[in-house]
């Protein structure tokens, strides 16, 4: 597998890795439905191990299958969300026959929203969430600082407010529109 | 063998967010407002995913049967080495808010130079508990200028947590024996570097609320990072504790 360079998205190097990545864009965040798990990003790789076209059966009487590794990355470390996409993947999968798979974490280069699919980003506007912002303001420690003007994803007006910067998951903030008074979530830069 | 002095400075690092977390979570359905209350509960949230990946690491570095729960949920209060701050009561919301700035701005420096430190596991939980820690800082340095610089009754309130906290935040600067070790490996971050970075940001965030720093000379509480608790660290553990005592090896 290969890593586009802009957007940190995998691509597919070989057959086998594209029939793996068609199965896991079909795995939803279960905090935000309209988002795979490719789309979030947290997939940083995937590699297939293939034993060969004939299926040979192993000690246990199995038909044994191709061994499939995914390296990925939390978006928050206390994300609870993130038990239940491992757990996703591996039943999609396992509902392909895949039934080898190995997870391992990493931490480091840290998850960031630039890593989310452009796909992903109009899929969040219209599920009503006001996506990242393209150049993103990495946020500072400091206090009170100029807030970025985040688009209404109801009425697309930028004459919005902040409410919160914790909101319903670790990964949003709570702004509400001064326009059309829509209270909404805001998946916000990290 | 791994070394004693990384158990124990990994360790160190899981308790205090493990602990602070714990105690944050009490204003869980009780905050003054509902965004509030969601902001500290998140705050809980993101704090014990780090105690979860620093517990991870050390469980690898024990080896046997340790595992990140056992570590949480099985060891007594002599064997907890959290900053003394972490622990004690919430108090009302200005001393919580106080609290989390103090500890959020150690936090910050802390693992901005972490994320550079030859141990990979180490830097890489850094690295990523820095981009949460940095919203935590902003939140709490918001709200001690807004009480500070607030009504009589708001700056009355957090002037008295002030003098109630103040006395915890010696020991954060005070190396114990494996922060020493660590450090002297190359490992660890030698709290007197980051000090003086912490009483700027400190005193920056005063100015604007209004609070008078503390004088320099005044009486620290220690012993946390050695094991010598406050009572309060054994309630804490009672009650977050309960479940694996009473019944061992539960699952759910």
């Amino acid at each position: 597998m290969v890593q586009g360079k802009k957007s940190g998205q995998i691509i597919a190097a070989s057959d086998a890795e594209k029939k793996v990545l068609e199965i896991l864009a079909t795995v939803p965040d279960p905090e935000v439905p309209v988002l795979s798990v490719l789309d979030l990003g947290v997939v940083r790789n995937i590699s297939v191990l293939e034993t060969g076209s004939e299926k040979t059966i192993t000690k246990d009487g199995e038909p044994a299958t191709d061994e499939i590794r995914i390296t990925y990355t939390p978006t928050y470390t206390g994300c609870p969300a993130m038990d239940v996409m491992k757990t996703q993947m591996r039943i999609a999968l396992l509902e392909k026959g895949y039934t080898n798979v190995q997870f391992e974490q990493v931490l480091s280069p840290a998850w960031t929203t630039d890593w989310m699919t452009e796909a992903g980003k109009q899929k969040l506007k219209a599920y009503g969430i006001a996506p990242p912002q393209y150049k993103q303001a990495v946020c500072t420690p400091d206090a009170f600082q100029q807030e970025e003007a985040i688009q209404c994803p109801r009425c697309n007006s930028y004459h919005t407010k902040l409410v919160s910067q914790f909101g319903s998951t670790a990964c949003k903030a709570l702004y509400q529109c001064v326009d059309c008074r829509e209270p909404f979530d805001y998946f916000k830069c990290h | 063998m791994t070394k004693q002095y990384l158990i124990d400075y990994t360790l160190q690092l899981a308790d205090n967010a493990l602990i602070l977390a714990q105690r944050n979570s009490e204003w869980c359905g009780h905050g003054p407002v509902l965004e509030q209350d969601i902001a500290i509960s998140n705050i809980s949230l993101d704090l014990i995913g780090q105690a979860r990946n620093f517990y991870q690491y050390a469980a690898t570095l024990i080896g046997g049967n340790a595992t990140e729960d056992s570590l949480a949920y099985l060891r007594d209060a002599i064997d907890f080495k959290n900053n003394l701050i972490s622990e004690i009561l919430n108090g009302d919301w200005a001393q919580t808010v106080l609290r989390q700035f103090l500890v959020s701005t150690y936090q910050f420096y802390l693992y901005d130079a972490l994320q550079k430190s030859p141990d990979q596991q180490l830097a890489a939980i850094a690295e990523k508990a820095l981009k949460e820690v940095t919203y935590h800082v902003r939140w709490s340095s918001e709200w001690v200028i807004r009480l500070g610089d607030g009504t009589s009754e708001s700056k009355q309130r957090i002037e008295k947590a002030l003098e109630e906290i103040w006395p915890y935040t010696g020991e954060l600067f005070i190396p114990v024996q494996h922060e020493t070790d660590a450090v002297t490996a190359g490992i660890g971050v030698d709290p007197k570097m980051i000090e003086e970075n912490w009483k700027q940001k400190v005193s920056t965030v005063f100015s604007e609320a209004t609070l008078t720093l503390p004088p320099q000379n005044i009486w620290m509480h220690t012993g946390g990072k050695n094991g010598i608790h406050t009572e309060y660290l054994g309630y804490i553990l009672a009650e977050m504790q309960f479940m694996q005592r009473a019944y061992p090896s539960a699952e759910w």
